[in-house]
């Protein structure tokens, strides 16, 4: 047996020119999970957000843990109408961006509700990891990433998608 | 869409011998990819001890915030705190138990540009014991180099036989 492709790119951006948001829709349903990669600079004071297929309900909950340099803290957020990606602001000293890496398992299932793990790295504020629950149990067709406050993503940000896929 | 596999390994895994070794390094890493993967599996012979990252050799030019989980307390510090010699990035803690091994997975992405290098480092260590730790660590190399060459090296200890590392290389289209 010919082992497929397990491990694939699905669709990449890089900013040319600003931009306060980042979509990609129409994900297809072929793979199994998915991983988010963003490496990012924006305006100062904006934090990661996202929304899965444009649902702006109440269905977002979160739980977090980061460390800042002087202490580890963790917390949690119910009810939410959107996701904080991560804890960390986004830089937005020259040539610095952040990394960003999100998981999200059984992405495609239209059966249960989806889990999101991400871990968030700034060296100028926090390093830390978000668990995140999204209640439908729609499969994800479309993942909007956005800052919070509307600043803009710096050029040079990119937005990398891939879909992993069970053998 | 694509269909190409994404996820390549660059080289060859490096097992370190019976004698040991003081880092394990990838050179000559060709800017083919977007970003690069490590993992590693490593133990020493002697004592607990920092396991270090460094691109390119540098030896400057590092920053860093780290949360650590011992198995009674969350904490979280900057480089210099811990590793007093600021010459790499805190990549794990690695004893010398025997058979346990610490694992560490390294992600950075865009490593070819032309901006600082920001990167994602997550090391666990568990030995059965009161205390062991996981080191979540947010790095930058504040240089516009791309990257090239990969090192991981014990603080202060060389590397037992048996440790383990891999690069990958991520391609998008």
């Amino acid at each position: 047996m010919t082992a497929g492709a397990t491990y694939t790119s699905i669709a990449s951006t890089t900013l040319s020119s600003t931009a306060s948001s980042v979509t990609f829709s129409s994900i297809s349903g072929a793979y199994t999970d998915l991983v988010l990669v963003i490496s990012a600079r924006a305006a100062s004071g904006n934090y990661h957000t996202l929304k899965i297929n444009s649902d702006s309900g109440s269905n977002y909950s979160r739980t977090w843990i980061y460390g800042d340099g002087t202490s580890a803290s963790s917390g949690r957020q119910s009810n939410a109408s959107f996701i904080y990606l991560v804890t960390e602001v986004i830089p937005s000293a020259a040539s610095t961006f952040d990394t960003v890496i999100t998981n999200i398992n059984n992405y495609s299932n239209a059966t249960t509700y989806k889990t999101i793990m991400s871990r968030g790295n700034n060296s100028a504020d926090q390093t830390g990891a978000t668990v995140a629950l999204w209640r439908s149990t729609s499969a994800i067709t479309t993942l909007l990433i956005a800052t919070d406050a509307g600043g803009n993503y710096q050029i040079g940000s990119t937005f990398s998608l891939y879909g992993i896929a069970a053998a | 869409m694509a269909t190409a596999n994404t996820f390549v390994q660059i080289g060859s895994t490096v097992t370190v011998g019976s004698g040991g070794a003081a880092s394990i390094e990838f050179t000559s890493i060709p800017a083919t990819y977007t970003d690069l993967i490590v993992k590693a599996s490593i133990r020493n012979a002697t004592g607990l001890d920092h396991m270090l990252l460094q691109f390119n050799s540098a030896t400057t030019n590092y920053t860093e915030i780290i949360m650590r989980g011992s198995g009674s307390a969350a904490t979280s510090y900057v480089l210099s705190t811990l590793i007093p010699s600021t010459n790499g990035l805190e990549s794990g803690y690695v004893g010398s138990d025997t058979n346990i091994f610490t694992n560490c997975e390294i992600y950075v992405p865009n490593y070819a540009g032309s901006n600082y290098k920001s990167a994602s480092i997550d090391a666990v260590q568990e030995a059965n014991s009161s205390t062991a730790y996981m080191v979540l660590n947010a790095p930058l190399w504040s240089s516009t180099a791309a990257i090239t060459t990969v090192t991981l090296l014990g603080q202060t200890y060389n590397f037992a036989q048996y440790s383990t590392a891999s690069l990958y290389g991520i391609l998008k289209y």
